[in-house]
């Protein structure tokens, strides 16, 4: 019934929207930076843990839609163990990827994140995959303040 | 089912014809905004086309008829809300620049510091902040009357709160979230027995059913041309003569002048004197339009058609597994908010346009009722004139599919 709408919602998303990975509050984090969409209310608090300019650990708490939800456990599992310049790296990669300001995506670098290329076809539901990565790069800033994506 | 001519009607509406994401279109976001039948879109083509000048000022026969023709459109605005006179009808951008209007001028004016302002929990933004706003500058304070479970204002809390320093209450007809329709005669007739003069904010309620401005006897009374399948750029601000009388002007420029020196300028009478500038000419005769149409169908039977819809798609709703109405009072216009179990409001909003259905998906401009609902969002679907059964369960199907895909 929503044959539309598979580029934008695939399997993938609904497996981390059911089971968002790194979902935890984490304690020992030295990095932690909010969130939010104020157009749909979407929340998350991105934890990180930096040692050396090591991304070691990466997790998140919040609540948002599928899309959101998927793009913020797929980042999280992508950039643990990746240095603080790679992670910056991914950043301008996935947000040239989800606004198409890229014709040719890197795939192989980008990986598993290529799942979400299908919001670029939607406007209204860009700034749900890039609120996570917003917030990564405003963690490793290290600013204090809440992202937002207005 | 009572006999309404639903096929003439949706024929009379052009864009129901569309299709989106090759789906035929089912428009469910009226509460947002209305669209619009050939009766209007005519009416913008023909002043543009025919009839079009500046008002009130040129000596010039196009001037003289777009004059002509507005004011003929503010006499269909007097009484299609059966206002006392014309000099009661103050044209505006929306209803947001109407609640504006009145927090400017006569909060400003008539209020002080320490006076406090009722509104409910259920208000739209555009109920709240203009009047924080006014309680920033001047020192007025802002009371919240509380609603129960069901979306329904708590009477005998807002009662109490009507205290001697209430200076005016200013409430929503029927909300925007919930569909709510508030108890406005008893509300006048409580702030009344303490002098306190009500605004309605009747936005929302304008379009589903008869409004006498006279039999609820508020203050001020004010809508938005739009969602009464009117232009966008349209507003409508009823006051009390007295009221608008003795409230200084909003805005300062041409048209709401008697005589203009450096050292002094003599107000506009009424309406006039709230009117600054070159108003939406074009976009208000075309309100005149919409009215026209309503009226023919009668507000009456359209209240009647829409409230069977309502009590078809909430029955159709309570059946769904996972499906939680957000808003269930006794008296409620054609508004379907919702949430469903795990999944998102905005996915709800993505998945149903794949199948051409619009509907919205956030805060709806109410953010508090949000609060209080513990949601950060809702999906909505609200119904107008031209919806149908048909459409109501392609909705459902739809509801029941995306449950299925989200597993």
């Amino acid at each position: 019934m929503f044959e539309d709408l598979r580029d934008l919602y695939q399997e993938v998303i609904f497996d981390h929207n059911r089971n968002p990975r790194n979902f935890r509050i984490m304690e020992n984090a030295n990095r932690r930076v909010d969130g939010f969409n104020p157009l749909c209310g979407d929340k998350l608090t991105l934890f990180l843990k930096i040692d050396d300019h090591v991304i070691s650990d990466a997790s998140f708490q919040g609540s948002g839609c599928a899309i959101s939800t998927a793009s913020v456990s797929l980042m999280t599992e992508i950039v643990k163990g990746k240095t603080e310049q790679e992670a910056e790296t991914l950043f301008t990669q996935f947000h040239e990827m989800t606004t198409g300001k890229t014709e040719e995506v890197n795939l192989e670098a980008i990986g598993k994140l290529a799942v979400l290329a299908g919001v670029r076809e939607y406007p209204a539901r860009v700034k749900c995959a890039t609120l996570a990565w917003h917030t990564l790069d405003a963690a490793l800033k290290n600013q204090q303040e809440a992202v937002s994506t207005e | 089912m009572i006999n309404y001519p639903i096929e003439q009607i949706r024929a009379d509406f052009p864009i129901l014809g569309e299709t989106v994401r090759n789906k035929p279109l089912v428009y469910l976001d009226n509460a947002a905004s209305c669209q619009k039948p050939q009766a209007v879109i005519d009416s913008i083509v023909h002043t543009y086309s025919r009839e079009y000048a500046n008002i009130h000022r040129g000596v010039h026969t196009l001037s003289v008829k777009a004059t002509d023709r507005f004011e003929t459109a503010r006499e269909k605005v007097r009484g299609f809300v059966n206002a006392a006179s014309t000099k009661e009808i103050i044209f505006v951008r929306g209803a947001t620049e109407a609640i504006n209007l009145v927090a400017q001028s006569y909060g400003k004016s008539q209020l002080k510091a320490g006076d406090e302002i009722v509104i409910s929990a259920m208000e739209h933004h555009a109920n709240i902040v203009p009047w924080q706003m006014l309680c920033q500058q001047i020192g007025t304070v802002l009371k919240v009357a509380p609603m129960n479970r069901k979306g329904e204002l708590i009477f005998e809390e807002f009662e109490q709160l009507l205290g001697e320093n209430t200076k005016l209450v200013a409430i929503a007809h029927m909300s925007n979230a919930l569909g709510t329709i508030n108890p406005v005669e008893r509300i006048v007739a409580a702030a009344h027995a303490k002098n306190i003069p009500v605004l309605l904010d009747g936005a929302q309620a304008i379009p589903h059913m008869p409004v006498d401005v006279r039999a609820l006897d508020c203050d001020f009374y004010v809508f938005s041309g739009h969602k009464l399948y009117g232009p966008s750029g349209t507003g409508v601000l009823y006051g009390k003569q007295a009221l608008l009388e003795a409230m200084p002007p909003y805005q300062g420029g041409g048209d709401m002048i008697r005589m203009v020196t450096f050292e002094k300028t003599q107000y506009a009478g009424l309406p006039q004197k709230f009117e600054a500038g070159t108003p939406a000419i074009a976009e208000i005769i075309g309100l005149g339009a919409a009215i026209d149409y309503v009226t023919a169908v009668g507000m009456d039977t359209i209240a009647a058609y829409e409230a069977e819809l309502l009590d078809y798609a909430t029955e159709q709703a309570e059946q769904i597994k996972g499906m939680n109405l957000i808003g269930q009072a006794a008296e409620k216009g054609g508004i379907l908010s919702f949430t469903l179990d795990r999944i998102h409001p905005h996915d709800i909003g993505t998945m149903l346009d794949s199948l051409g259905i619009a509907v919205r998906a956030g805060h709806h401009c109410a953010m508090p009722v949000m609060d209080f609902y513990g949601v950060p969002a809702t999906a909505r679907a609200s119904f107008a004139m031209y919806n149908t059964r048909q459409e109501i369960d392609v909705l459902m199907q739809g509801i029941k599919s995306l449950i299925e895909v989200f597993g």
